[in-house]
């Protein structure tokens, strides 16, 4: 489904990405670690189209097509989401409108007819019920004055009403309480398919109790310099992140 | 007896006057002639300049033929409103629809008859201009204890292909418990420049409810000037909204006298703008009675190379204890050529007194562009997305449904979107 080959990317002229391979197929999870700064969002970001940053090497290969090269709203379109690790504040645009625009941008880029008024509001029912989000939130501007949970939530919110072939949750679960981290969890194990695939971002192990993933990868000075599978995360979790600072940094000075 | 004036053009304006019916206004002008940008409160508008440059003919210009057509071509869809037609400044009574009863209108010559003067016009040589050119002007009277049960639309019909100056004069008083909305919408019948320089006066009485709203969406020749006063009774209130969208350099003074305590004055103004629009709004509230809320929010969104300027003065006199004065600016600009010059001026001289105040200029906010293409949406969408919302929160203190979607088209179309 997704095949990133040597991706190289910076800012600003500043290299952040530095080689990035990775294969994800339909129906798998994988969790990307590694600490702070290490540039995990950044990676999402790239993934999501954000212009900021330049990609000065490598490909990345979507359902047989060049990701790189669409906007992001078209990539959005094609079936990729991601949960922003800080969700963006709009004041003055509603919670609703938004995603009924969303929608039918979607909807329309895949030739299908227009969700009415009646059909969006039944599907934002169905929605609201899985990540168990409040009505009142939603008639609101978008994401103004949420909490941080509320915010996490109300990004799988519209994952869960979008769909997406390919979802990026870019720590989802930092500042949620274990309550919040299991209604984000359930919600997200919840959509899984055997025709979708996850990208879990996160710091913590704690979260892949809940959502298992197939592969976890080490990120670390723009390389994935580890992969294994979930014990890889146990092990981080037991020993920190300095043992794989120390193998790295020892061999490439 | 021979006078210096500061300016020839001045003298361009008094030497096309058919008399002078003013001596007062005669010799301000005459003593201050018209703002150059060295005078603080053009600094950013040389409007005098740009009436040089542009008017050759300084003659009023004369009633236009007006059609039916025209007056239907400009109504608004689904809007229930009498219609007072303003050919050239002059009252066109023929096509207008009148309220019947709690209402009544006059022509006023000069300014010996006029029925009330709101402000002294020593400090503003435009408003001293058009009291000595005004061919006709308009006195309207609410009796005491009237609503109109529709809003008043007048439609201010300019066509200068003989005269290029048009000088509008009203006066609007609601007598005690008066409640009436006004609607105005300046159209330009042709592409002849022009100077529209009118004035109007507001006298709201006590636990009086008056509210004006503008359009400005003319020529892209029109020069305009518009002097616009209202002194605010006791418990009443008084609502100024204007919409500009095109011309070429628009000057908008509004001055709200909060004279009665208990009283609340609202100024909203949006101007959108693109090409080479100038659009200067300067506002001034004076609170001289406790108790008063004064409200103010003008936006400002800015494309090509046009230009915007705000200020707005806020006094608070002595006496004005209990005094809620909150004012906001706040602008986006959507191209690098175009400027915006933003400036509060507050006084205060009570103690007991909720004040705030905020200015921002800023381009259109690149994170939530993202967040919302992130989710599918087309950046020409998006980018409508947040210029509704911006300017949102002014268009819903229009009271008129139809009139509020009436704007809400014209900024789709001035900013080139679908929302
Ligand atoms: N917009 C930006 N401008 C400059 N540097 C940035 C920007 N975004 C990220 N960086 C830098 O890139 C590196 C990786 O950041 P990020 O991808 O956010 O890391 P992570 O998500 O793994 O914590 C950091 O050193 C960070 O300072
Ligand atoms: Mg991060």
């Amino acid at each position: 489904m997704l095949s990133i080959k040597n991706l190289h990317a910076s800012i600003e002229g500043s290299p952040i990405l530095n080689g990035i391979n990775l294969e994800i197929k339909a129906g798998e999870v994988h969790a990307i670690m590694g600490p702070n700064g290490s540039g995990k969002s950044t990676l999402a970001s790239v993934l999501a189209g954000r212009e900021e940053y330049e990609v000065t090497q490598g490909e990345v290969i979507f359902q047989g097509k060049d990701l790189l090269e669409l906007s992001p709203e078209d990539r959005a379109r094609e079936g990729v989401f991601l949960a922003f690790q800080y969700p963006v504040e709009i004041p003055g645009v509603s919670s609703t409108n938004f995603l009924r625009t969303a929608i039918n941008q979607v909807r329309s880029y895949r030739g299908q007819d227009p969700l009415d008024a009646v059909k969006f509001l039944s599907l934002m029912k169905e929605k609201m019920k899985l990540v168990e989000i409040d009505q009142k939130l939603l008639s609101r501007s978008l994401n103004e004055g949420f909490s941080g949970g509320e915010k996490k939530r109300n990004e799988i919110f519209q994952m869960a009403m979008l769909e997406p072939t390919l979802s990026i949750l870019d720590e989802t679960d930092s500042g949620l309480d274990i309550d919040a981290l299991r209604v984000v969890s359930n919600g997200v194990n919840h959509l899984k398919s055997k025709d979708n695939a996850t990208i879990v971002v996160t710091h913590y192990q704690r979260l892949l109790d809940y959502i298992v993933p197939d592969y976890v990868h080490v990120l670390y000075k723009g390389r994935i310099v580890k992969s294994g599978t979930k014990d890889l995360a146990l092990e981080l979790e037991e020993k920190g992140y300095d043992w794989i600072k120390e193998e790295v940094d020892g061999t490439t000075v | 007896m021979t006078t210096i004036l500061k300016d020839n053009i001045s003298e361009n304006f008094l030497a096309a006057l058919p008399s002078i019916k003013d001596d007062k206004a005669l010799n301000l002008l005459k003593d201050q002639g018209l703002p150059s940008t060295k005078n603080e409160e053009y600094k950013y508008t040389a409007i005098t300049k740009k009436i040089a440059s542009d008017i050759t003919d300084f003659h009023q210009a004369s009633p236009a033929l007006l059609s039916d057509q025209d007056i239907s071509g400009a109504a608004i869809d689904g809007l229930e409103a009498y219609i007072l037609v303003l050919n050239n400044g002059i009252l066109d009574l023929k096509h207008s629809t009148l309220p019947v009863s709690g209402f009544a209108i006059t022509e006023i010559a000069d300014s010996t008859t006029a029925p009330f003067h709101t402000d002294d016009i020593t400090n503003d040589s435009f408003m001293a201009l058009n009291r000595l050119s005004y061919l006709k002007g308009i006195s309207i009277h609410i009796p005491r204890n009237t609503v109109l049960d529709k809003p008043v639309m007048v439609l201010n019909f300019i066509q200068s292909t003989a005269g290029q100056i048009i000088s509008p004069k009203i006066w609007i008083e609601g007598a005690e418990n008066a409640e009436a909305i006004f609607l105005e919408k300046t159209i330009s019948l042709d592409k002849n420049p022009y100077f529209l320089n009118g004035s109007i006066e507001v006298k709201v009485g006590s636990n009086s409810h008056l509210h004006y709203y503008r359009i400005q969406n003319q020529s892209k020749q029109a020069i305009e000037v518009n002097s616009f006063h209202a002194d605010v009774s006791k418990d009443a209130t008084f609502t100024s909204f204007v919409l500009s969208l095109q011309g070429n350099m628009i000057r908008n003074n509004v001055t709200l006298n909060l004279n009665g305590s208990g009283c609340v004055g609202n100024m909203y103004g949006l101007y959108i703008l693109n090409g080479k629009t100038h659009v200067d709004n300067h506002t001034n509230v004076d609170h001289t009675q406790p108790h008063c809320d004064s409200n103010e929010l003008y936006k400002g969104i800015l494309g090509d190379s046009s230009r915007g300027v705000f200020n707005g003065k806020i006094f608070v006199r002595q006496d004005a204890q209990k005094t809620n004065a909150f004012q906001q600016n706040n602008n986006i600009l959507l191209s690098e050529d175009a400027t915006v010059n933003t400036k509060p001026q507050l006084e205060i001289w009570a103690d007991d007194v909720k004040c705030s105040h905020g200015c921002t200029t800023g381009q259109l906010d690149e994170e939530a562009m993202f967040y919302l293409q992130a989710r599918g949406i087309g950046k020409e969408q998006a980018r409508a997305l947040l210029l509704f919302a911006f300017a949102g929160d002014v268009i819903d203190h229009i009271k008129v449904d139809a009139f509020k979607d009436y704007c809400i088209d014209l900024i789709h179309e001035t900013l080139g979107t679908n929302f």
